[in-house]
Parts: structure tokens; sequence; C-alpha cells
């Protein structure tokens, strides 16, 4: 099954399965994003409410595949409690991670040192990067989250 | 020739690839046919034996290359049952076709308030240049509705006509396989003094093509979809109509003369083909063309009227609710174009686990976003099927639907 499992991880599956922290969140005091893919027409939308410079809660609606749901779905879990700015830190992470040409990551992926260390259960998606038409899916919804914090900066 | 599809599949060179040692089961002929030997073979001994430009030199070879664009020509001509290949026009493609009507003839033709009445199934290639026309001159697109089993409604027809200058469908749908009455709407524009237009993309590839009987003004295709190479389309317009509509694009070829005051163009069809042509595309048209007649039009069609039946019965058997397929049930009112929602499982998802089995088809809006918010989703999964398709590839199919609903299931 060419490389299936590697883009469908169980966790992943777990997590389109039983998406987690779904719905919207009342604004304000929460901010909303709405992102959209335009090649699948995939719309999510991303709600965050931040207090004293930390996100307290977090909530993730639309449709998508499952990837992006899945995707969507892990963010709210790693980034719900932390800082904007350990928030962003991971962001730039899974970017990066999700940027890693397919040759690299079959050489050095469980390296500590990798841009993919400390993503915890998120480096399940790094097998997304063999699909490239994929990689959209599953940055839809940290796109989203990153116009919220545009949002929030221009309030 | 008789129709053998075994036989037939062997033409076809890409068809005998192999994925993870399976057969590759190509059902996306929608998107862009395969190709048979014949037409690469005679591009490849076109490059080798004839390339020059045309239309230009004295020499023996220009005028070689030059006689194999023009028979191709008469080949497409006699194709459709034109019967003046003066009226096959080159483009790039059916898109390009579109646009040269909309830009040639309808910013020559229409003005503020005049309607263009498409469909609500069409392909954004025959939307947006008539969206265009409205930014740029004002026009009104109008849109003839679809009954629930994506049949064209054409209950309220005399007041979709009022104030109509030109009706532009589909001769066949991309996503839906319906097939429309293009007859009777043609008719219809005629009777209140309006053109009519087919983007035949989805009819010319799968069906005998008759214009007197289409009784249509411009007829546009593409060659990808009906065994020829990319870069090549065709548009077809009444003499009378092209000789009257200003030129397209403009540079070489398309001249008679110029000086530094102005120029004159040159007659049909050569007005609008500016620039060099791309002369081994047409070549392969005309070898296209020359390997579906070898196959008999009307044998294609019968080849895929009895297979649709088959998918959608094979298909409604196998999976009923878990499976809906959009458009037409009866097999004389669609092609074999089958746009599917499976379970809950995304379009994306779908397509994915089937190419893991080896069967390619397309998931996503198909170009016709329009329709699918009628149709109240994002994306379908399409697959299509073409002469060189048979039982077994349907039979593929849907077990590796049966895979995905496996794959997903909690
Ligand atoms: C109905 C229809 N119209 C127009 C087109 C555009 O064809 P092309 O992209 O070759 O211009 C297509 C194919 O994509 C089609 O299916």
């Amino acid at each position: 099954m060419s490389g299936l499992e590697d883009l469908y991880r169980e966790i992943i599956l777990d997590h389109y399965r039983n998406p987690r922290n779904q719905g919207e969140l009342e604004t304000p005091p929460a901010v909303m994003a709405e992102g959209f893919n335009p090649l699948c027409g995939d719309e999510v939308t991303v709600h965050i409410h931040v207090e004293d410079g930390v996100i307290v809660d977090m909530k993730f609606g639309g449709h998508g595949c499952s990837i992006s749901l899945a995707s969507a779905s892990m963010m709210t879990t790693v980034t719900t409690g932390k800082s904007l700015s350990e928030a962003k830190d991971i962001i730039y992470s899974f970017k990066q991670m999700m940027s890693i040409h397919e040759g690299r990551l079959e050489e050095g992926s469980e390296e500590t040192d990798s841009p993919m260390a400390g993503l915890g259960d998120l480096q399940a998606l790094q097998g997304v990067v063999k699909f490239p038409v994929r990689i959209k899916c599953a940055t839809l919804g940290w796109n989203t989250l990153e116009q919220c914090f545009e949002e929030l900066a221009s309030q | 020739m008789s129709f053998n599809v075994s036989v037939l599949k062997k033409d076809f060179p890409l068809l005998s690839r192999e994925e993870n040692g399976e057969p590759l089961i190509y059902l996306d002929s929608a998107a862009t046919s395969q190709k048979p030997q014949k037409v690469l073979d005679v591009i490849d001994s076109y490059y080798r034996e004839i390339n020059a430009n045309v239309h230009r030199g004295a020499y023996r070879l220009a005028e070689q290359a030059t006689t194999a664009m023009e028979e191709a020509r008469e080949k497409v001509s006699s194709f459709i049952k034109s019967d003046r290949s003066e009226e096959i026009i080159f483009t790039k493609n059916a898109t390009e076709s579109m646009n040269l009507v909309a830009r040639s003839w309808g910013e020559s033709n229409l003005n503020e308030g005049d309607v263009v009445l498409v469909s609500s199934l069409e392909h954004h290639a025959n939307i947006v240049p008539w969206h265009q026309l409205a930014e740029s001159r004002g026009i009104e697109v109008r849109w003839i509705p679809l009954t629930e089993s994506g049949l064209f409604d054409l209950t309220d027809l005399d007041r979709l006509l009022d104030g109509v200058k030109l009706v532009a469908v589909s001769g066949a749908s991309n996503v839906l396989g319906t097939v429309p009455p293009v007859r009777m709407l043609a008719d219809a524009a005629h009777n209140v003094g309006a053109l009519c237009l087919v983007d035949a993309s989805q009819y010319v590839p799968h069906r005998p093509t008759d214009l007197a009987e289409l009784g249509c003004d411009f007829l546009a295709f593409t060659g990808h979809k009906m065994c020829g190479p990319t870069g090549i389309g065709v548009l077809w317009g009444r003499s009378e109509l092209l000789e009257s509509m200003p030129a397209f694009l403009g540079g070489g070829e398309m001249i008679l003369d110029v000086t530094k005051e102005g120029f004159t163009t040159n007659t049909i069809p050569w007005k609008f083909e500016a620039g060099t042509p791309p002369i081994a595309e047409i070549v392969g048209l005309g070898a296209a063309v020359d390997y579906l007649e070898s196959v008999g039009m009307e044998n294609v069609l019968d080849h895929e009227k009895t297979l649709t039946s088959y998918a959608l019965q094979t298909l409604s058997d196998r999976f009923g609710n878990d499976l809906i397929i959009h458009g037409p049930n009866d097999v004389s009112v669609r092609g074999g174009v089958l746009s599917m929602c499976y379970q809950d499982v995304h379009p994306h998802d779908v397509s994915q686990i089937l190419d893991s089995h080896g069967v390619c088809v397309r998931a996503g809006h198909h170009c016709a976003k329009p329709l699918m918010k009628l149709l109240d989703v994002n994306a379908t999964v399409r697959a299509s099927l073409y002469l060189y398709n048979d039982e077994s590839d349907v039979d593929a199919l849907a077990d590796a639907l049966e895979a995905t609903g496996q794959f997903f299931s909690p």
C-alpha cells in the first residue's frame, strides 16, 4: 500500500474520527479567522481566546479531509495553554517539518536536533511530506491560527 | 474494425504501466485521455521527417509540413461533419476557443444589458469569459437551472431567453455526465435571434458529432481529451460569422498586409491563427481523428453506454446508500462520467486510497464551482470512462472503494 501507512498514522486517524476542540468560541472575547484551500474548496475556522498572552482556549470548525481535520485537531491540543510566543515557535517548527524535502526525511528524522524535535505527536504528520498535494491540507489550520494572531495584533 | 477492448487497450502504451506490480486502472479520461501508439508515432515522425515552419517556405519540406497541417484540418472537419474546412480554427485548447468567441464576437456584438445564457453545470472555461464580458461590457450572465437528477430544467425557457444574444452550453457535462438537448436549445436560441455555442469538450471525444444535427453556431473542443496531444484545441464556427468577426490575436500568419499605418487580415481560418501554430500537435490531432474513426464513434458510444450502465448498476448494488452518484441515471441522457460521494469520507481521502490500489480518479471541484455549490458539496470523486475501459476497471474501482470504506471505518 505505497506509503499509505506513512500518511494515515493511527494517531491521525484517531484525531480524524474523534476531533478534539471542535466548535466555536464567543467573539469577543475570542478572535476568529477563516482559512480556505482554493484547490479543494475546504474551509476551516479557528477561534482562540487569549488572556495575558496565553492561549486559554481554542476551537476549530469547518470541513475538510482527514489530514486537514486531524492536523487542526492536533494543533489545538498542542497549542492550547501555551503562551503566544511558545505557540509561534511550535507553528514555526511544524512548518519547517512540512517543508522538509522527502529525501532528508528518510535520513535524519529521528535526530534530536532536527526541527521536529519537541513536536511530540505532531511528528506523526511528517509522512504528509511524501504526498505533496496534501501538504496544503495539513497546513490549512495552522495558517488560520496565524491569521488569528494577526487579528489579535491588529486589535 | 470490430470493437474489442482487450485488443484496443494494447494500442495505448501507458495503459500497460504497472503500479506496485498491479496494472494501472485509468479512470480520469474526462481530465485527459491516454494516447494511442499511432498518435505518438505520427508526432515523432513529423519531427523526424517533415518539420519546417508552415505557410512560409517555398521549399518542398515546408510545403510538406503545410500539407500535413492542412490535411489534419480536413480530417477534423469531416470528423464533425463540417463541409468547409476553413471553418476549423486551431487554438490551444477548448478554453482558448471559448475565449476567442467571447473576445472577438462578444466584444463586438454584445452591449450593456445583453444576456448570455449558460447552464448551472458549466465548466469554468464556459463561465469566466462571460463574467469577464460582464465586467468589461456590462452584459448579464443568466443561468439555466437543473432538475434534481441533474438535467436542464427548461420549464421556464421562454422567460430565460428574454434578452438573450448567446446560449452557451455544454454538449456533455464533465461532472454529471448530463447530455442536454442541444438541438432544441439551438433552435430556441435562433427563434429569439440569438446564437448558440456548444462546449463540446466532453462530447466530441465520446460520440459521433454531426454539426447539422446539433444546429449550433460555434463548437469548441480540445484535442487532449480525444486521444490527441495537449496544446491543441478547435473552434468551429459558421463561416459567415467567422468572416464578420474581428481577429483575436495579432501577429504573423493572420495578416494579408501590414504597413506603418495598419494591417488587413487574412481569410479564415488563418485570420484567427496568429503566429506559428502548434504544427506537430495539429498533425497529432489528425492522427487521433484517424484512430477514433478506425474504431468508429458509434462503437465508442455504444461501448461507453453499456459500460456506464454496468458501472451504475455495480456501484449501486455493492454500495447502496453509502455511495451517492450525482447526475442522471438514464444512460440515454448521460455520458460515462461518475461523480461520487462515498459515505462521509472526503474525496481527497477516497482518491488517495484508490491511488494506493492503482486506481486513478479525480477529486475536487472539477472546475465547476457553481455546480458544486448547487450540489451542496465542496468536492466529489470523479471516475470517467473511455473507449479503453472495461468491466474489470469498474470492478477494480468498486473493490478499491470497498477498501476505502474499511480503511476509514472506526
Ligand atoms: C466541459 C469542459 N469544458 C472545457 C474544458 C477545458 O478544456 P481545456 O482545459 O483543454 O481547455 C474541459 C476540460 O477540462 C471540460 O471538461
